[in-house]
């Protein structure tokens, strides 16, 4: 039996009130960053397959701007967030507040990515520190790393420990969304993927069995 | 009548046939690895995308066997349905989308499955004719049965036939 089919609907509400309390905190940080107010969709909990997991950073060749670390410590997993590169230019202006940054410099700009790894580590952090006090686990994200390329060859390699178990992925996905820019593209997505061996360490920690 | 082909898309941990006039194509090929067996006197070509190095890695009862490296090609060969000595592979695939200063096994996935590939297309005295490995982009692969000629685009680069 592969791990997903012991996870029970019970397990996938606990699962989305951890996005809610991560990705709520994260807003938070972002909304401070940016001086603005950032709207939060309500999480959804997927045990999905490879592709539908591409489908849902929209589809394997969309080029997207990602932000991806490793979560280490008593629970495991990676986490992404994931921003279209419209809206990663749209953020990068407000924070630098330099109106003349464009996407298509993304990649060479070093104050543009200097300043997006900055949000990702401010993000990834506020998520995963509510998330540690919620559970009381301990845990070391590494230091994000950054990547500007397919969708499929960015979440591909998050997956790197959930294929060894199986064939899906337990993924929690959470829309922000930088209000007044909503028509730059697709909202940036927030994906944690525990792996397989912390969702009994999560649960456990939750006293959930 | 004149056929108009189709590209026959192959998903992630999947393999697929395709005979002229349809291609054949995988898209958003990181860590993974797609590989690529062709016949040239049927015509005949086979796509799989590879995502890891070894099955030994599996950890649950039923395994996919296009997932990984060591299952995978010969599944694909018996997929085709044609003897291993008249197939030529063409590979492309295995970056190291991102790098970390804490370099676990793990991380090194790319690499790996360049590897391990290499090694079961060796075992079955399969030729690489030709290969575009490594570096750090994500990569879309369409091969064309009558040309043979594989096409890879990546982001910054754009698109080369290998």
């Amino acid at each position: 039996m592969s791990y997903e089919d012991t996870i029970t609907s019970y397990h996938l509400d606990i699962l989305r009130e951890i996005g809610n309390i991560g990705a709520g905190h994260a807003a938070t940080a972002l909304s401070t960053l940016l001086g603005n107010k950032v709207d939060m969709s309500v999480p959804h909990v997927k045990v999905v397959s490879f592709d539908e997991m591409m489908e849902m950073a929209g589809g394997p060749e969309n080029v997207v701007v990602s932000v991806f670390l490793r979560i280490e410590g008593e629970m495991t997993g990676s986490m992404f967030f994931i921003l279209s590169i419209e809206q990663a230019s749209g953020f990068i202006r407000t924070m630098i507040k330099d109106d003349s940054f464009n996407f298509e410099q993304i990649a060479e700009s070093e104050m543009g990515l200097s300043a997006l790894q900055e949000m990702g580590n401010i993000l990834s952090g506020s998520y995963l520190s509510s998330l540690s006090d919620f559970t009381n686990l301990n845990l070391y994200p590494t230091v994000p790393a950054i990547a500007v390329d397919m969708a499929g060859a960015i979440i591909s390699y998050g997956l790197v420990e959930v294929s060894q178990a199986g064939d899906k992925a337990i993924v929690i996905d959470t829309e922000l969304a930088n209000e007044g820019k909503k028509t730059e593209g697709a909202n940036g997505q927030f994906f944690l993927l525990p792996d397989p061996d912390s969702f009994r360490t999560l649960f456990h920690a939750l006293g959930v069995e | 009548m004149l056929k108009v082909g189709t590209v026959i898309k192959i998903g992630i941990a999947d393999s697929g046939v395709a005979e002229p006039p349809d291609k054949i194509r995988t898209s958003g090929l990181g860590s993974c690895v797609g590989v690529i067996l062709y016949d040239e006197r049927s015509k005949k070509a086979g796509l799989l995308h590879v995502m890891l190095p070894d099955s030994a890695l599996a950890r649950s009862g039923e395994i996919n066997p296009a997932k990984f490296a060591d299952t995978g090609v010969t599944h694909l060969i018996s997929q085709m349905g044609l003897p291993a000595t008249r197939l030529k592979a063409k590979i492309a695939g295995g970056a190291q989308m991102f790098q970390f200063s804490t370099q676990k096994d793990t991380m090194r996935i790319g690499p790996r499955n360049v590897e391990a590939v290499k090694a079961e297309l060796k075992k079955l005295n399969i030729p690489i004719i030709s290969e575009d490995t490594g570096g750090s982009s994500g990569r879309t692969i369409e091969f064309d049965p009558v040309t043979y000629q594989l096409s890879v685009r990546t982001v910054n680069v754009g698109e080369k036939m290998i």
